[in-house]
């Protein structure tokens, strides 16, 4: 008789710790977590090609277009990516081609090249501040070919039924403008539903989400997101047309395809 | 008076669909019937409408007060076909200064792919190769300096060759071949629109006194070749260039001095680009093999040369860029050059050391650009200054303000021969 508590507290014990066993197979740790995310987000099946139509809003509502076909090869999932980059619109931009040969490496600046058509002419441009404005929109540079996961560090701060919410801090506060960002991942196919940047007064300033999400060739793919200044109180929104992934692609990322683009790119 | 009435009328028809536009601007523009004729013809139509005037900022007795006055229509068609891709473009203006209206055919070329690593270009069209930042070593494609220091766009620097260029692709290097089967020289300074130091009359020349020159025209005979062999190593860019065929500006005179000629020029040359520390960083050099004066004793024909150059460029801040250029020109033969030169006449240096700086800032959501090019000589002591502030109203429409500063202490360097003609301009376009 004397026996029957021990014996219940200690299946309660094991029931008890069965449970946080089961949880934390449940929550993969933040490595884990981030890095999914990051392939989610760029490195989807070995290439991809997209449509992008950009609607940039001033706070004066005054609106601005850029269409552009954007082609990618992955080198390595989550490490070296090759980027070109076709300009449709506005006019004065039209023809225009970029290429990016992106190292993950953090010492190693990426490689980028644009040829203007009008004087036919190739410069070659230096690999300076990723975070600068992506062809005048309030996106940028690092918005869309990704941030380097080792430029932060990580932190779990929240795991809900949907979501995992990962606050990320710079190893290099100086080298950004932000002190903090978190994003928002959803649990079930590790897409980043939303990012919020705060700034150095711990107050939040810009904002992305991906508002519209597809599931093309079983991979999830962002097909609407739009990003807010909430300091100038500017907006862009971008959105993403035929998508395609793993593409018979050949090597366009090279001079020749700059002047004068491969038919994939231009149609 | 009849003739500048009726340019006036061409300058008006030109610029009312300009205007017509830009005030139905930020929308669609009102142009749907013709750019519906051309989806059918599965075409894409673009172009722009420009006005351009600006004006001498202080008296040239060799040329007018006014530099430029130009209304401009651009077009732009382009067609992907299965076997290649058609490309037409051409410009139509009104010139107010020369009173006279103006069609320049910029491209007209067919491009194909026959194989996977071939590919070809035939017909009008802009050729570029070389390091250079608006310095030229073994880019021997025609330039026009005419529109590039009156202050026309930057992209009319570059003139158009009829020509035929073929690209092989093969895995240890890539060759570009342009022949042009009829030689095509520079739209050099002639004094037409810009006054310039005439050595054969010893002084500054301008409209009145233009540039004759014995042009050469025999097709297939006064011919250019111009190869490019260059591969990739890492992310090093690395070439090889040869040339053979003309000075592409007057490089010396006939016989009699009446006009200026075109001798013969062979170029040889190489370069290396690549990331150096945070930036870009460039050397390129050429052998410039004047063939009509290979002794250098003919005081008439440009001695042979050396040409140097290295450049870096960096992002100095947020859409801030600098670059740096150093460019040499070394005159080979020299002492053949300083004995055989006609007593009285202003001799040119051994070397001629050439500084550039180019400051790009971008500001208003990279809407407004202020650019700054500034070329320097302390061997020639002069200096052209090319500021330039250009704003995107919206998708359509820019305006640019801009200014050509010459000065010098001589009135017979490169760009100290220049300085009557110092100018700025404004200029409105809409793009479509």
């Amino acid at each position: 008789m004397t026996r029957i508590p021990n014996v219940t507290l200690l299946s309660l014990i094991i029931a008890l710790s069965a449970v946080g066993t089961a949880q934390s197979a449940d929550v993969p740790d933040v490595q884990t977590i981030v890095n999914k995310a990051n392939i989610v987000a760029y490195y989807q099946g070995d290439n991809g090609k997209a449509k992008v139509k950009m609607t940039i809003t001033d706070k004066r509502g005054q609106k601005r277009n850029r269409e552009f076909t954007i082609l990618r090869q992955d080198v390595a999932d989550g490490g070296d990516q090759n980027y070109f980059v076709y300009f449709q619109r506005p006019s004065d931009v039209r023809r225009m081609t970029y290429m990016v040969h992106k190292h993950a490496a953090i010492d190693k600046d990426d490689d980028r090249w644009l040829y203007m058509p009008a004087l036919d002419v190739v410069n070659r441009i230096a690999g300076g501040d990723k975070r600068t404005s992506f062809v005048g929109s309030d996106f940028l540079y690092e918005d869309v070919s990704g941030r380097s996961l080792d430029e932060d560090e990580h932190e779990l701060t929240e795991v809900t039924d949907a979501v995992f919410i990962v606050k990320n801090t710079p190893k290099k506060p100086g080298s950004v403008e932000f002190s903090y960002y978190t994003v928002v991942i959803d649990r079930k196919n590790f897409v980043p539903m939303k990012m919020e940047f705060f700034d150095k007064t711990g107050k939040l300033y810009r904002t992305i989400e991906s508002t519209e999400v597809k599931t093309i060739q079983d991979f999830p793919t962002v097909t609407k997101s739009v990003v807010q200044d909430l300091k100038t109180g500017s907006k862009t929104e971008m959105e993403f047309s035929g998508v395609k992934y793993d593409l018979k692609l050949k090597n366009v990322f090279q001079e020749r395809y700059l002047r004068r683009p491969p038919r994939e790119a231009m149609r | 008076m009849i003739r500048s009435r009726r340019v006036m009328t061409a300058m008006l028809l030109l610029a009312m669909p300009f205007s017509a536009v830009a005030m139905g601007q930020d929308e669609e523009p009102q142009e749907d019937h013709v750019q519906a004729f051309f989806d059918k013809l599965e075409t894409e139509y673009h172009g722009f409408y420009e006005v351009r005037s600006g004006y001498r900022l202080q008296n040239d007795p060799q040329e007018k007060d006014m530099s430029i006055m130009e209304a401009r229509y651009q077009f732009d068609l382009f067609s992907m076909r299965d076997w290649g891709d058609v490309k037409i473009k051409g410009d139509v203006y009104g010139d107010g200064v020369e009173e006279k209206g103006v069609f320049d055919l910029r491209e007209a070329n067919i491009f194909a792919r026959p194989t996977d690593t071939v590919d070809v270009k035939l017909g009008r069209q802009v050729l570029t190769w070389g390091t250079g930042d608006l310095i030229f070593i073994n880019d021997l494609f025609p330039k026009d300096w005419q529109s590039f220091f009156i202050g026309r766009d930057v992209e009319y620097l570059k003139a158009p060759s009829d020509a035929a260029k073929i690209s092989l692709f093969m895995d240890w290097a890539n060759l570009d071949i342009a022949y042009t089967p009829e030689f095509d020289s520079d739209r050099f300074i002639s004094g037409e629109r810009i006054s310039y130091w005439n050595p054969a009359l010893g002084g500054p020349a301008g409209k009145d006194n233009t540039l004759s020159t014995e042009r050469r025209r025999e097709f297939f005979e006064e011919d250019e070749l111009a190869l490019r062999l260059y591969r990739n190593i890492k992310s090093y860019e690395l070439a090889v260039y040869g040339y053979w065929g003309y000075w592409k500006s007057p490089g010396g005179f006939n016989q009699t001095m009446s006009a200026a000629v075109f001798p013969e020029l062979y170029v040889y040359g190489a370069s290396l680009r690549g990331n150096v520390g945070k930036g870009i960083g460039n050397v390129e050099l050429g052998y410039y093999d004047s063939a009509d004066d290979r002794d250098g004793d003919d005081a008439r024909i440009n001695n042979s040369e050396m040409r140097y150059l290295i450049g870096y460029t960096q992002e100095i801040g947020r859409d801030f860029n600098a670059g740096v250029q150093y460019y040499v020109e070394q005159m080979l033969d020299y002492n053949d050059y300083e004995d055989n030169q006609p007593g009285g006449m202003p001799k040119r240096d051994e070397f001629r050391h050439l500084t550039t700086l180019r400051l790009t800032k971008l500001l208003m959501n990279q809407n407004l650009n202020l650019s700054l090019f500034t070329y320097y000589s302390p061997s020639d002591e002069d200096v052209y200054l090319r500021p330039i502030a250009n704003y995107k109203a919206s998708d359509n429409l820019s305006v640019e303000v801009g200014a050509n500063i010459f000065c010098g202490d001589e009135p017979y360097t490169f760009f100290g021969q220049f300085e009557d003609n110092t100018n700025a301009y404004l200029a409105v376009r809409y793009s479509f």
